[in-house]
């Protein structure tokens, strides 16, 4: 009898596999449903400083978190109306694709896999990562080249793992995995000397060694061995919310290159620039184009801040030095194409 | 749905057994010795060499855990604990103040704090609810009305939004409730469901609905909880049509319902077929029909008679609401598990663990003393 | 509940080997329509499910099938038995290690926790009081903390062992530290397989003659000596074809290299605390099923037995344990299932087994329904067996006791 029912389960997965695989674009779907909840449902990872963690008050802080808060505010005109899900690194794609959360950023590393075979869409990206290791400074290790044999610990499902496998294999080392997909746990065994590097996103890395009571203790190796773009995640065949969340992340960092933010953002109102007129809503129809409100630019910018705000309030203050996450004419990657 | 207690087994009949008493010749302290711990040179060494072990153990555990334990730290400028004397007399000493600074968010997760005297009173009313349940008293149709309301209250004191209580979303509990929630809705609602597998297994006019109920129990029990809830936790969403959602906390739900249904169905078919078979045929004579004859004759007396093995998965099922830990629910361990990664606290964990297993090991203690207390009083000819 | 009854027809009773009539009042023919409502209704909602899964994947333009089996891994494994490089091997071996990971812990953790259990469950019943307080203590205390709590706990601990560079040595050979227990590893050669085999044999040769033996007991009433058999067949065949080969013999010591220890064998912290968990958690159940088993077995063969002679271990090892068996198997086979069903809690201290790696897959590669029935399949498949085999030995020793 059991054999039975596998036999038809695996014909039931067949069938389904034989099926039809693509079908049309259902519009503006998440953008109505958004409209008719008033709330945006944003995918965060709940526990990492820096990205997203609650505060003393239980509010949601980090860039992640902001990151989200700018879409709310264009698409609904309010940074608040928006709810957090916790995910895990496991159930964050799925919950995307069943429609449980509209954005996910989650220090999520945009490839191609993830966008050819995942059915999601990467709509920007709001921190340039890199894979980096931590060691305890008791090691005395000085780069990554001197890590043969060591053991690692690594969170499984992530871009991380992947990448150390390659580097190691490139640079004709070894090295003994440790995976464990709990964040606290693997924290801990790395902390107890159960692996000699804790190795993820070195922006996670710098956090994590930024809350340690002993943090002169560690020392994040200068090697960063993959790139790691970090991004707001949308699901595919809704071209019309992917524009949303696309140009919100642009908005912010054309705020930041135009030198408006949230505290001259009302006398910037008064500009005769004509890119910044057209930014914040007074020329041009861009909000309509984008089927929201004409000022969601302007709300984002009002309510959340710019790109270097959010950066400098949650990145900064924990030690982490910008680099190449500043906008492109001062040294960086963010770039904004034009908003005409 | 029980029969009242009145018609209780013949408990009072049950044989002593003789061999459990000491011998009646020899009484007093150093005889008991003589013929407990001290019966022939193996016996002797082996008592000698487990009482030096023990002591030795209790000695240490008293040293560490009471001894040379810190049980309140001074609080920093900032109003934060200082963890620093507990860092001094780390592996000789508890830090047990770890556990007093983080009790209530182990108790209560993220609840809001102000509000955390809900969740309290939740506890209680399932406490009483598992009290009245295990009162002979109570075994009677009415429990089911009783469930019904403790259970909705506990819905509306947690969720709130009536009643001018704050309306607090379900993402916000944790702790204990979230445990004690998994388990009980989990039993209460796959109660009527088991029930009704167990009758369509051992249904012999329908061999459609014995075939679905086998393969329901079948299924389930041969895997792991673990995927159940990986399954509700990942695949869930894409059975339900686009746009429908249903919260990570009620998939989880439902898997453990799905689980806990399979094993309970199982252990009512096992009253069923325990029940003298005249039982039923008597039924059969006077012309009752089948609903009549099962919720009437043998439905209730095999429940009674299952009420042991009941509890004892009830129990084991309770203890299993902590892999949802897994899938990120945040439940007693997971917020246990939180409160450890607190920087604050490192190095603490043993302590939070034995807490927690403090906590786990009073509720599965007293109910499994109450399973072998009703175990006892049943009549043994009917048990097995 | 009792809605379908309806008290006009409380007296229809059936009238022995009648044919269907097309009435409401037949209750065969009631049953039929029940049935037929019941299994359309399964149907219709496994149809529902199957169109809203495909119309899902359709929207989100998820690949399916198991293809993906067939592409390169690139997820690093801790520990495998069979070689596997991230670099070449697919998915499909990467599911095949952790398979064989999850076999690893299930069969060494049902052999432990049966001996374990066995120990305990019997001192449980000593007449010794306080080995008997201390195995209801054991039994008590960990049936009744969660199994995963357990294995955190273990977990822990094992961290809590000190590093490397200060692990605990033994004799320079074997090494206790954080990253597992490290003992020194024969090198292998071609010379041990015929060693191995030439044991085999033996152990076989003496099997046979021990079933020889018994039979001439059974039939003079003495039963000549097995051990010299065995001792020649099991350790002076195997000594004489290793020496014939040349009696290679060399040791891999582990010894501190860079960060960790190299060579010689390792048991990991992660599969350590795993065993350790689940065993430790096991073993008081069974513990508790062998102590029912014995009491099972009525008084009177004791003191048969006792009346005849036999020493106390003879007795519990020739009278008492063999028909307790009989008692025991049933019990026994569902805690063996569970034990392998509990392995699959090594996902959250990171060892890996089918579960953790078929996660590990599916959030890789995107496949989560594929991921899952994998997982289903291995764990229906396991338990299948394990049911099978203890079915099969319980009707075997039924059989026996005749």
């Amino acid at each position: 009898m059991m054999r039975l029912t596998l036999t038809g389960g695996m014909m039931a997965t067949a069938l389904l596999a034989a099926a039809p695989t693509y079908a049309q674009p259902s519009g503006s779907a998440t953008l109505d449903a958004v409209k008719a909840r008033g709330m945006v449902i944003c995918g965060i990872a709940g526990a990492v400083p820096g990205f997203s963690l609650p505060d003393s008050q239980g509010v949601m802080r980090g860039i992640d978190a902001d990151s989200c808060r700018n879409v709310a505010a264009a698409a609904l005109g309010d940074a608040t109306k928006i709810k957090f899900t916790a995910l895990t690194t496991t159930n964050r794609f799925t919950a995307l694709q069943s429609g449980e959360v509209d954005l996910l950023v989650r220090s999520t590393t945009w490839t191609l896999g993830r966008e050819a075979n995942l059915g999601l869409e990467f709509a920007g990206i709001n921190y340039y990562d890199g894979t980096g290791f931590l060691v305890k400074k008791s090691l005395g290790v000085k780069g990554a080249k001197e890590m043969d044999g060591a053991t690692i610990c690594v969170q499984p499902g992530t871009s991380t793992e992947l990448a150390i496998s390659d580097y190691f294999r490139q640079s004709k080392m070894k090295f003994t995995p440790i995976l464990i997909q709990d964040l606290a746990e693997i924290q801990s065994a790395f902390l107890s000397g159960r692996c000699d590097s804790y190795s993820t996103d070195s922006s996670a890395l710098a956090t994590f060694r930024a809350t340690q009571p002993n943090k002169d203790d560690f020392v994040l190796l200068p090697d960063i061995i993959s790139k790691e773009p970090l991004g707001y995640v949308v699901r595919k065949g809704d071209d019309k919310w992917f524009d949303i969340v696309r140009w919100t992340y642009f908005a912010t960092v054309a705020a930041e290159e135009y030198g408006i933010d949230s505290k001259n953002v009302d006398e910037k109102l008064k500009d005769t620039n004509p890119d910044v007129r057209r930014l914040l809503g007074l020329e041009g129809d861009m909000g309509k184009a984008l089927a929201i409100d004409n000022k969601w630019a302007y709300n984002v910018v009002k309510q959340v801040g710019n790109f270097g705000e959010t950066w400098d309030r949650n990145i900064t203050v924990l030690g982490v030095p910008r680099g190449i996450n500043n906008i492109w004419n001062k040294g960086g990657l963010h770039y904004a194409p034009p908003i005409r | 749905m029980t029969m009242p207690g009145n018609s209780a087994p013949a408990a009072l009949h049950a044989p002593i057994d003789a061999r459990d008493r000491p011998p009646s010749s020899v009484y007093g302290p150093v005889a008991w010795m003589r013929a407990n711990l001290f019966n022939g040179w193996l016996s002797s060494g082996v008592t000698i060499l487990f009482g030096y072990l023990i002591i030795r153990a209790a000695i240490g555990f008293v040293d560490w855990g009471f001894l040379n334990a810190i049980w309140t730290v001074p609080a920093l400028p900032n109003g934060n604990p200082d963890p620093a004397t507990c860092r001094a007399v780390r592996g000789t000493g508890a830090c047990w103040a770890a556990v007093g600074d983080k009790w209530r968010f182990i108790t209560f997760g993220r609840y809001p704090y102000d509000q955390q005297w809900r969740p309290g009173i939740c506890i209680a009313l399932f406490l009483s609810l598992y009290v009245m349940s295990a009162m002979r008293q109570f075994w009677r149709k009415e429990l089911a009305f009783i469930w019904l309301g403790i259970l909705t209250l506990i819905g509306v004191l947690m969720w709130g939004g009536v009643l001018g209580l704050r309306y607090v979303p379900q993402d916000e509990w944790g702790g204990l409730p979230i445990t004690l929630i998994l388990a009980t809705f989990g039993l209460a609602f796959a109660f009527p469901l088991a029930v009704f597998v167990a009758l369509g297994r051992r249904s012999t006019q329908m061999p459609a609905v014995k075939l679905i109920c086998v393969l329901y129990v079948e299924l389930i029990r041969g895997v792991p909880l673990v995927a159940l809830l990986f399954m509700a936790s990942v695949m869930l969403p894409l059975f339900l049509p686009s746009g429908m959602n249903i919260d990570k906390l009620l998939r989880a739900q439902i898997a453990i319902i799905l689980f806990v249904g399979a094993y309970v169905a199982e252990v009512i078919r096992g009253g069923l077929q325990a029940l003298p078979k005249g039982q039923a045929e008597a039924a059969d004579a006077l012309g009752l029909s089948y609903w009549q004859k099962t919720m009437r004759i043998t439905l209730p007396q095999a429940l009674r008679l299952v009420i042991p093995p009941l509890v004892n998965t009830f129990i084991g099922f309770f203890k299993d609401t902590s892999l949802v830990l897994i899938i990120g629910i945040f439940d007693l361990l997971t917020s246990g598990k939180t409160a450890m990664s607190d920087p604050t606290w490192q190095g603490s964990s043993t302590e939070i663990y034995i807490v927690m297993a403090i906590v786990y090991f009073g509720f599965c203690f007293a109910m499994s003393t109450y399973s072998r207390s009703v175990e006892r009083k049943l009549d043994s000819a009917h048990n097995r | 509940m009792s809605s379908t009854f309806d008290p006009r027809l409380a007296n229809a009773r059936i009238a022995p080997k009648r044919g269907i009539r097309l009435s409401w009042s037949d209750p065969k023919f009631r049953n039929i329509i029940f049935q037929i409502l019941i299994v359309s209704a399964l149907g219709l909602a496994i149809w529902y499910v199957a169109h809203n899964t495909q119309r899902n994947l359709e929207i989100q333009r998820v690949a399916t099938g198991f293809g993906f089996l067939g592409r390169t891994a690139g997820i690093p494994i801790g520990e495998a038995l069979v070689p596997y490089d991230p670099a070449v091997n697919t998915y499909g071996r990467a599911l095949v290690v952790g398979l064989l990971n999850t076999l690893k812990v299930a069969v060494i953790g049902i052999v432990l926790s049966t001996i374990l259990g066995t120990i305990v469950g019997i001192c449980r019943l000593s007449k010794n009081w306080l080995i008997s307080r201390i195995s209801a203590v054991y039994v008590e205390t960990l049936r009744d903390i969660p199994v995963l709590l357990q294995l955190l706990l273990w977990y822990t601990l094992l961290q809590g062992l000190p590093a490397p560079r200060q692990a605990i040595n033994i004799g320079d050979a074997v090494f206790l530290s954080n990253r597992g227990l490290k003992m020194p590893l024969i090198e292998w050669q071609d010379a041990h397989w015929w060693t191995l085999a030439a044991f085999v044999l033996g152990a076989l040769g003496t099997l046979a003659w021990n079933r020889t033996a018994l039979r001439q007991r059974d039939e003079t009433g003495k039963k000549p000596p097995v051990w010299p058999a065995a001792l020649g067949l099991m350790v002076l065949l195997p000594v004489l074809v290793w020496a014939s080969l040349g009696a290679p013999f060399a040791i891999e010591y582990p010894a501190l290299r860079g960060f960790n220890f190299s060579g010689g064998g390792i048991i990991s912290p992660e599969y350590f605390a795993l065993l350790l968990g689940l065993t430790i958690y096991t073993s008081a159940y069974i513990a508790e099923i062998v102590r029912s088993g014995i009491q099972a077995v009525p008084r009177g063969q004791w003191e048969a037995a006792g009346a005849l002679g036999l020493r106390q271990g003879a007795v519990l090892r020739l009278i008492v344990l063999p028909q307790a068996t009989r008692v025991i198997i049933p019990p026994m086979t569902s805690q063996y299932l569970n034990i392998t069903k509990n392995s699959s809690l090594a996902v959250a201290i990171g060892f890996q087994d089918v579960v953790s790696l078929s996660q590990t897959t599916l959030n890789q590669t995107g496949q989560a329904i594929e991921g899952v029935a994998i997982v289903m399949a291995v764990f229906l498949t396991i338990s299948l067996s394990i049911s099978l085999f203890m079915n099969w030995y319980n009707a075997r020793i039924a059989l026996t006791e005749r």
